[in-house]
């Protein structure tokens, strides 16, 4: 019934939405940081545990749109394990899949968000999270907003 | 086929809801393959051939700049855009059409007022006296005068979801130094009405200033100025059928004549010299440089249009179409939250699915053709105070049918199947 969407609600997504996983404070987390996108209001933190330079332990914690808590989910899952470096590398696949649609390298699950490019409304609702990781990372801890970062 | 504001309903002629979308070259077309149901005129109306043919017409035939000019066209331009001030005038039953200032719309009209009247006569320690309904355009500017002057805002509540003012502390609080009270007409994301000449005699008994925003309602119904008894009032042409980009600023004379000007250049002096310059008289006192002349006669000729259909019965089909939406999808078995009164409303709904973001209903509606708003709708604090971050809205006008709603109701059933379980 609802085939054009299927795209861009993909089953993956979609029970990522209802069940999100990682969802959850963590108790010692080595950095945080708030996301924000004022166009609808979503808020979303993200929790880092850090061992070294690998990511120990990712969760998040927020309220938004199907597409921007999937996405947190699935970022928490595909960054658990992954060296603080290779974030960046992860960040730049998955922002250009999710404005082109084009995927430039391996993305993992993270794959299913390629159909977000053909609504150009919800790309800010899929890369909110990364933003936030991102932020976290840089550990100025300063909330970062989806409008002062050009999508 | 003009008529004015103040002229008694016309004889009772029912209006075919359904051939006048013809009028509407936009509303025929499919998107995303099916029929397109424009639900989203609270943000911003279609326009109908009358509106489109007089900015051609005038584009084609009289464009010229206004005032000053000698030549034909410069006169065929000031003389139209002059004659759609005096219209203006009597669409909202002014007592003079020096009492119609041209704006950009109903957000440059306030910020109008905030800085020209509100500079001049606003001090540390007043108040300004506003409702939580307001759209963000009611409340910036009087955030920003108040931190210019020293004053203090202070906001009537909302009653949670059902979205009436709660007018216990009114009076006390006009009377604790209040210096302007300003209130939306109908509230953009509530569908609310509120019973503004009521209380703008309420403030004027005390000799409070008033504004009204009615940027909701100068399309949807009959607008009378003297009625409602405000000094102020403000809406912008395009959510009448009129272009983007032209509003009007009604003000009682007295009250103008005592403000500075607005913006300083062109068009609005009298005299300059190196060090100072004088000034003409409202209203051109306040429009600085080449107005939007195309705006004002696409204006015009919207303001034809809707009086040539009647705008009680334009009233009356809004509250029906707003009736019948909160009806039906009230029945929708998933789970709704519907916020605003259950009676009495504007052509608007607004709504939460049970489990389904806001956004996430707009997409999936847009897919089926469906052109719906979901956001903070520029009430952000309203929001806050409802504890929700959106809402779903669906905003009707004159050429939307019952048809195209129950339409509407079933892609929410699928919505709620889409993402529910």
């Amino acid at each position: 019934m609802f085939d054009e969407l299927n795209d861009l609600y993909q089953q993956v997504i979609l029970d990522h939405c209802k069940h999100p996983r990682n969802f959850r404070e963590l108790d010692h987390p080595t950095c945080s940081a708030q996301g924000h996108n004022p166009l609808c209001g979503d808020q979303l933190k993200v929790f880092l545990s850090l061992d070294g330079d690998v990511i120990k332990e990712i969760s998040f914690l927020g309220s938004g749109c199907c597409i921007s808590k999937a996405s947190a989910s699935l970022l928490t899952e595909s960054l658990k394990g992954k060296k603080k470096a290779d974030v960046q590398q992860i960040f730049d696949r998955v922002h250009e899949m999710v404005m082109t649609g084009r995927v430039t390298g391996d993305v993992g699950k993270l794959a299913v968000f390629a159909g977000v490019h053909k609504f150009p409304a919800r790309v800010k609702c899929a890369i909110l999270a990364w933003h936030a990781v991102m932020a976290a990372l840089k550990g100025d801890g300063q909330p970062v907003s989806t409008e002062n970062q050009g999508a | 086929m003009k008529t004015d504001a103040t002229a008694p309903p016309q004889k009772k002629k029912a209006v075919d809801w359904v051939t006048i979308r013809a009028d509407f070259p936009i509303l025929d077309q499919e998107v995303h393959g099916q029929p397109l149901i424009y639900f989203d005129n609270a943000a911003t109306t279609q326009k109908p051939r009358a509106v489109l043919d007089a900015l051609r017409r005038y584009y084609e035939r009289d464009n010229a700049n206004v005032h000053r000019g000698i030549h034909e066209l410069s006169n065929r331009a000031t003389a139209a855009f002059e004659a759609a001030r005096v219209r203006a005038a009597a669409f909202v039953n002014a007592r003079s059409a020096q009492e119609i200032i041209f704006t950009r719309g109903t957000t440059e009209s306030i910020n109008l007022v905030a800085q020209a009247w509100g500079s001049h006569n606003v001090k540390a320690g007043n108040r300004i006296l506003l409702t939580e309904m307001e759209h963000h355009s009611n409340i910036v500017p009087w955030q920003l005068l108040a931190e210019r002057t020293g004053a203090k805002l202070v906001y009537l509540p909302v009653t949670g979801d059902i979205g009436l003012l709660d007018l216990s502390h009114f009076d006390q609080w006009l009377a604790e130094g209040t210096k302007l009270f300003a209130m939306t007409h109908i509230s953009n994301s509530l569908g609310t009405i509120n019973p503004v000449s009521e209380l703008c005699a309420r403030a004027r008994n005390l000799g409070i200033t008033t504004l009204v925003d009615a940027a909701q309602s100068a399309g949807h119904r009959p607008l009378d100025v003297q009625e409602i008894g405000c000094d102020f009032l403000a809406f912008s042409g395009h959510k009448m059928c009129g272009p983007t980009g032209i509003g009007v600023l009604y003000g009682r004379q007295e009250v103008l004549e005592e403000m500075p000007p607005y913006q300083g250049g062109g068009e609005m002096i009298l005299n300059v010299d190196l060090q100072q310059s004088t000034w003409k008289h409202a209203p051109h006192k306040f429009e600085a440089g080449t107005p939007d002349i195309s705006g004002a006669v696409g204006l015009h000729a919207a303001m034809d249009y809707l009086d040539a259909i009647g705008r009680h019965k334009i009233a009356a089909h809004d509250q029906e179409l707003g009736a019948y939406a909160y009806a039906k999808v009230s029945r929708l078995k998933g789970g709704i939250r519907l916020f605003g009164p259950h009676i009495g409303r504007a052509g608007l709904v607004s709504f939460l699915l049970k489990d389904v973001h806001a956004h996430d209903v707009v997409t999936v509606a847009d897919q089926r053709g469906v052109a719906l708003r979901g956001g903070h709708h520029c009430n952000q604090p309203l929001m806050r105070k409802l504890g929700v971050e959106s809402t779903a809205r669906a905003s009707f006008y004159f050429y939307n049918t019952t048809t195209e709603i129950d339409r509407f109701s079933e892609v929410l059933g699928e919505i709620q199947n889409f993402f529910g379980g």
